[in-house]
């Protein structure tokens, strides 16, 4: 297995997911505002994604139920987009903020 | 070994040039001080993933992701981001623990090590015959067959994800 022949090998697709997974994962614990784990959260359900599609075309028998898994996937994650982000603009205009420090009215 | 001139390589390194677009993007996506920036990042990404899941055979699921999620949601993160900017003169680190960004670091380096270790020794059960033809008539098919319930069942989903979305947004603000 060459550089060039990397796209022929599953390997290649799996260890791609799980960086985008792991990224995902320092992105949920590094940020500090509700938009950026946001963005984040995008980044682990690609990971998934990748693995669901990978899998479906290197060792699955049925060859449609992975790409039908990734679609609906697709539909969740744009479901869950515009409910966080309708969140996110409600917090934004009771505290004027979006940082996850600051919505902390039930801290004690 | 194969040619770098030849076709075949040509299309190896465009599908390097995809690995390198997505691990990229995801890089700035995170790592971006500025949250458009950021947004711009994961759309870079997206547009990664959708080259990769072309490589993988299924340039249907290909277009949705540049349809739905680089077109859809990126341009709904974009708002967002328009309608709620944070301060960025705050200063950082309030109260905060120096040790998370270490300890968020080493949890996902381990979950990073983990997934790509255990996908590579795992010898897989290859499927046997030639390569699935995931096209879009296939898909078609099963998304009315034996999928059927599930995809009306995305359909109230999004219903209500946009009646909800709607009425979240709407409270709180006051009448004209």
């Amino acid at each position: 297995m060459t550089l060039l022949t990397l796209h022929t090998s599953l390997s290649t697709y799996l260890v791609i997911a799980a960086f985008l997974f792991a990224i995902g994962l320092y992105g949920m614990v590094q940020r500090r505002t509700l938009i950026g784990m946001l963005i984040s959260a995008e980044l682990i359900m690609a990971g998934a994604s990748v693995n669901f599609m990978a899998f479906n075309r290197f060792l699955a028998p049925n060859p449609t139920v992975g790409q039908i898994f990734t679609l609906f996937i697709m539909g969740i994650a744009a479901a869950e987009a515009a409910i966080t982000l309708s969140i996110v603009l409600a917090v934004y205009r009771n505290y004027r903020s979006i940082d996850t420090e600051d919505v902390t009215d039930l801290h004690g | 070994m194969t040619s770098l001139f030849s076709p075949e390589g040509l299309i190896g390194l465009l599908f390097l040039v995809l690995l390198g677009i997505t691990a990229c993007g995801a890089l700035i996506a995170v790592t971006a001080g500025r949250l458009i920036r950021s947004v711009a990042g994961l759309l870079l990404c997206l547009i990664g993933v959708a080259g990769l899941y072309y490589f993988l055979n299924s340039p249907f699921v290909a277009l949705m992701q540049l349809l739905i999620y680089v077109g859809a949601v990126g341009v709904v993160i974009a708002f967002a981001v328009m309608l709620a900017e944070p301060n960025p003169e705050k200063q950082p680190s309030r109260g905060r623990n120096p040790l998370t960004g270490a300890l968020g670091f080493l949890t996902s380096g381990v979950a990073f090590t983990g997934l790509a270790v255990l996908g590579l020794t795992t010898t897989w059960r290859r499927h046997v015959g030639p390569p699935p033809d995931g096209g879009m008539a296939a898909i078609g098919q099963s998304l009315l067959t034996t999928y059927s319930m599930v995809f009306e069942l995305i359909s109230i989903v999004l219903l209500v994800a946009i009646i909800g979305s709607l009425v979240l947004a709407r409270a709180g603000r006051e009448k004209p």
